[in-house]
């Protein structure tokens, strides 16, 4: 098992540096010299010319990427064209807000689908059983973006029940949980977000469950005269870890698609601070963005993955 | 009658099985579709909303771009609008017929394009192996390094809104999966006795792809990239939702929901309009792929 | 009796005189000289190779014109990569293999594209061996078309060879493998193999899967079809009563080495090899009323990664001495046709062993004659060398 431990961490290296690469590649990808698009427009010949130096924009490409690598592991990602502040302090203020999103989502959503997942699996081929499989699809269907506007329509313009859109008067800098009227703005942000993973985790229960339930060794515990919650409460445990898996893969995937959902309720998380940067071609703050939202992503695909074997050792892997 | 010519009983005696109705594996996946009503009716949507984005120039009761000052957001139904008006007068009903173009083009191209390229290159990997193998997937695995939504984000954001741009990112964001499915299948396929067969017959690589590797590989990654159109309109709307994909004032589902947002306390569900036609879309992709999976039953 | 009343087939009977034969019949058909396959076992940190499975260990045999060789051995002994190298399918590490005289691969030789034609094989899995998503006549037309046929031209010589093989073709002919029982499935992985005219068939473990009688007929039409058609085959299988059947002469192959060969006679009815011997008694053992008490063969075949220093077969021999752990016993120089071989050192004069020169015979029990001292080890008994 270390063995396995070491390769699989051996394995992400490359893979983070493939990352940062393409996070680099992408000043490229824009049209345009790549000078102008990290400099505001009103620069002075000295700021251009200083800038020139740090970036070694008169070196070859590779040097340059070395270069870059180098202060982005160092926690400069450059500053940002719009507001002129550090790309590393903006991304990791908006970081916190995403987080929270993301963990309430998740945690939303697993107690929703395991729930249903197991009905349906519990029903096996039985009304409950398609009308939740049915419900899984129309999940992983529905564009979140607007099922987000719909919650706005009906909850905040019509019911006018929750406020529609930010984080509250108090601003966005920090969240707190004990603040109600904060918890208030993230009920339907942190409701739309669930709907992504809901869809998958959901059948990941029906599926693991489902072969449990049909496992011959149940059979022969209720024969044994097993109680049919002992039962329920066998199969939940073996369907588990597959289950927490999935949810892990998920947080990592919500962290980084959370553009749409922030754009539409003004969220101040990292989508949202992508949204303004593509907005005001702001290149640095959407390089550094991506940049560790995707690592986050990388690092959350390890930490699943060495957890999943640390607790399953059953999972033997090559 | 002894066949003298062998000098010997010919052995091979004539297996008399009764006679089969021979079926190919297409046809029979045809045949199981026919009497899967669920995916049918969703084809028929499928079908009914092409036809609709096809036709709409000719169905469309008004013209999609003509603004109007004083028809501005008015509700489902007011006069000649049967689903109201936009945020500058125009209908809404023919904005969502033409919408149907863009957001088909956008749901379709990047995926056929994702299977050519990420096919190919999966077929390659797979069937090669080796060092091939290993810098073609190992280029893949950075890429499924991004949740798909922030690797469109990120190349279409960088490159600049556009429906071009639009697609070449969805395109970007599809090749790893499909080349993963077909790199799976191919190396499936590629450790078969019949493959060694056809080399033992003298057979090149390209002869042996064509013949006895696509047709195993076919099945797998049409399913899964039949899944992708719903994935690939959600995330192209999703774009044109950013202001990264289709550009104004051409009528896209996903640029409509961008601007009719402002107005959402003043006509609220005129406003969830377009999105309902992405949902609806979407689904029936949805259904459609998981019947076709079904009666396909790919096993790989 | 038999049903086919058709016109004459198409097909001749190859005449004496073969006119693809170039060596003339006292040239052997082919020849394989210290063939070697060692396949890399890769592991640690980085997935370097570490070692390597000696599957094919210096090979060394020929096969006759218009004779059947049976090769037998344990499963895991190297014969389906045998196979491979004779096919050319997976490249040998070195040795030399001589078609008819000429030489593959290399300058001068025969090109790789004659020698395929000339070489056929009909693998083992009926079920993988056919393409799922081609009919079987587009299956058995492919090769023909590699090689430049028409493909209407094609198409005839497959549902003739269907025809050939006993299956009518107008019933068999555009069905998908998976509408095929597996003994008409291998029907036409033969048919297929047949169809480019291959003067040489290699045969792995062509019966196995399927049931005894099924077998039977399917052995019958290889014996029919190898006179229609002046074939030479390789006869690959564990099963020592179809090898005996089917065979003229017999190679037993141990751990990635030959150790015995010799005519299918000589072979049977008297085995040299201490494991020949205790193969062939492992197979009477099958009947209960020749049981005997104690396995004639205990353990598992040792590691092929690491095989036993000299006579790869000592740690299960019941004759094992010291010379046997330090000196690898070699096969003696290939003699005649009818020469009756064993790498062992108490078939070699000069052997150094006690009994050199001076084998047991044939008759003795083995456990009987092991050294005193060297109680039976009881460990799991070889599997029965014949599939019920
Ligand atoms: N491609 C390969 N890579 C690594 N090892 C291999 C490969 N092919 C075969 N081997 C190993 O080589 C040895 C011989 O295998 P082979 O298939 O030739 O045996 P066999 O005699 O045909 O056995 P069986 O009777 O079970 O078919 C085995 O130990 C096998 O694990
Ligand atoms: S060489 Fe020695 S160990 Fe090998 S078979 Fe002969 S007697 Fe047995
Ligand atoms: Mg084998």
């Amino acid at each position: 098992m270390w063995l396995y431990v070491a390769r699989r961490i051996l394995y992400a290296v490359p893979i983070a540096l493939g990352v940062t690469a393409f996070c680099f590649a992408l000043v490229y990808l824009a049209p345009g010299n790549p000078l102008q698009l990290l400099l505001p427009p009103d620069a002075s010949a000295e700021v251009i010319e200083l800038i020139k130096k740090t970036y070694g924009f008169d070196k070859p490409i590779p040097v340059q990427y070395a270069i870059w690598l180098g202060r982005a592991l160092t926690g400069d990602l450059g500053v940002s064209i719009a507001t002129n502040r550090p790309v590393t302090g903006e991304v990791l203020g908006a970081l916190s807000n995403t987080v929270i999103l993301s963990v309430a989502a998740v945690i939303l959503a697993f107690s929703l689908a395991f729930t249903l997942g197991l009905l349906a699996a519990w029903f096996n081929g039985r009304w409950v059983d398609r009308l939740v499989t049915g419900f899984s699809i129309v999940g992983v269907s529905v564009p979140n973006y607007w099922l987000g506007m719909v919650l706005i329509i009906v909850f905040a313009v019509n019911m006018n029940w929750l406020p529609a859109t930010g984080m509250g008067s108090k601003g966005s800098e920090s969240f707190r949980l004990t603040d109600w009227e904060q918890l208030r703005h993230a009920i339907l942000p942190v409701v739309t977000m669930s709907m992504i993973p809901l869809g998958i985790i959901m059948r990941t229960t029906r599926s693991a469950v489902s072969e449990v339930l049909n496992h011959d060794f149940v059979q022969t515990l209720r024969a044994k005269g097993l109680g049919e919650f002992a039962v329920l409460r066998h199969a939940v445990r073996n369907a588990l870890p597959a289950v927490l898996a999935v949810m892990g893969l998920q947080f990592g995937y919500l962290m980084g698609g959370s553009i749409l959902i922030e754009t539409i309720f003004t969220w101040p998380g990292t989508g949202f601070l992508l949204n303004k940067a593509i907005l005001t071609r702001d290149i640095p703050v959407l390089q550094g963005t991506i940049l560790v939202l995707a690592l986050i992503f990388v690092a959350t695909n390890l930490a699943v993955d060495l957890i999943q074997t640390a607790v399953d050792p059953r999972i033997k892997r090559a | 009658m002894t066949d003298i010519t062998f000098g010997a009983a010919n052995p091979a005696k004539v297996d008399t099985a009764p006679p089969v109705k021979v079926r190919g594996y297409w046809q029979s996946v045809a045949y199981r579709l026919r009497y899967d009503y669920v995916t049918l009716v969703f084809g028929f949507i499928i079908l009914a909303i092409v036809l609709a984005a096809l036709l709409s120039p000719w169905i469309a009761p008004m013209d999609p771009q003509k603004t109007s000052m004083v028809y501005r957001l008015k509700p489902i139904g007011f006069k000649q609008f049967t689903l109201g008006t936009d945020e500058l007068g125009r209908d809404i009903l023919s904005r969502l017929l033409w919408g149907g173009r863009t957001s088909l083009l956008m749901g379709v191209v990047p995926v056929g394009l994702a299977v050519l390229i990420g096919g190919t290159l999966g077929v390659i990997a797979g069937f090669i192996g080796g060092k091939i193998n290993m810098l073609i997937m190992r280029t893949m695995d950075i890429f499924y390094a991004f949740p798909s939504i922030l690797l469109a984000v990120a190349i279409s954001g960088a490159m600049g809104g556009g429906m071009a741009n639009g697609m070449l990112a969805l395109t970007l964001v599809f090749i790893p999966p499909l080349c993963r499915i077909a790199e799976t299948a191919t190396t499936q396929v590629r450790g078969l006795d019949f493959v060694e067969a056809a080399r033992a017959s003298g057979a090149g690589t390209a002869s042996i792809i064509v013949h006895h590797i696509l047709g195993n590989v076919l099945a797998p990654v049409f399913v899964y990239a039949s899944g992708l159109v719903s994935v690939s309109i959600l995330i192209a709307s999703g774009l044109s939702f950013l202001g990264l994909g289709v550009e104004p004032p051409t009528p896209d589902w996903g640029l409509m929901l961008s601007t009719l947002r402002q107005a959402i306390y003043v006509n609220p569900w005129v406003c969830a309009l377009p999105g309902a036609a992405i949902f609806i879309t979407s689904l029936s992709f949805n259904m459609v792929s998981d019947g076709l999976r079904q009666a396909m039953d790919v096993k790989m | 009796m038999t049903t086919i009343t058709r016109d004459p087939p198409k097909l001749d009977v190859v005449p004496e005189g073969d006119p693809r034969d170039r060596g003339g019949p006292a040239q052997p058909l082919l020849i394989a000289q210290d063939l070697k396959k060692w396949f890399p076992v890769r592991g640690g940190l980085l997935n370097r190779a570490i070692g390597h499975v000696r599957a094919v260990d210096g090979v060394t045999f020929q096969v006759l014109k218009g004779e059947t060789l049976g090769i037998v051995g344990e499963s895991g002994c190297g014969k389906s990569t045998l196979a491979r190298l004779l096919m050319q399918l997976i490249p040998h590490d070195s040795g030399v293999l001589t078609f008819d005289g000429d030489p593959i691969g290399e300058m001068r030789g025969i090109s790789m594209k004659e020698f395929r034609k000339a070489v056929q094989m009909v693998f083992q899995d009926s079920y993988s061996s056919l393409n799922p998503r081609l009919p079987v006549e587009d299956s058995i037309a492919y090769g023909p078309k590699v090689h430049g046929m028409a493909a209407a031209a094609a198409k005839s010589l497959a549902r003739e060879l269907l025809e050939k093989v006993g299956l009518r073709s107008n019933l068999f002919g555009q069905r998908y493998p998976h509408e095929l029982s597996g003994g008409q499935k291998q029907r036409v992985n033969i048919a297929r193999a047949l169809a480019l005219s291959p003067r040489l068939l290699i045969l792995d473990e062509a019966v196995s899967a399927l049931d005894k009688s099924v077998e039977a007929q399917v052995l019958n039409l290889l014996r029919y079809l190898k006179r229609h058609f002046n074939l030479t085959y390789v006869f690959i299988s564990h099963d020592l009563n179809v090898v005996q059947y089917i065979s003229d002469r017999v190679l037993v192959m141990y751990l990635g080495q030959v150790v015995e060969i010799g005519s299918v006679d000589g072979i049977y009815t008297s085995p040299k090899h201490p494991y020949t011997r205790a193969l062939l008694t492992s197979r009477l053992s099958m009947d209960p009323d020749e049981r005997v008490e104690d396995p004639p063969i205990t353990g598992d075949p040792p590691n092929p990664i690491n095989p036993p220093s000299g006579c790869r077969f000592r740690t299960r021999c019941p004759f094992a001495e010291a010379v046997c752990a330090s000196a690898m016993p070699t096969l003696p120089k290939w003699l005649d046709a009818d020469s009756h071989v064993a790498a062992c050192h108490m078939h070699d004069a000069a052997g150094g062993h006690s009994r050199s020169g001076n084998p047991p015979g044939v008759l003795d029990p083995l456990h009987a004659l092991a050294p005193a001292g060297r109680g039976p080890a009881p460990v799991v008994p070889l599997r029965p060398a014949v599939v019920a």
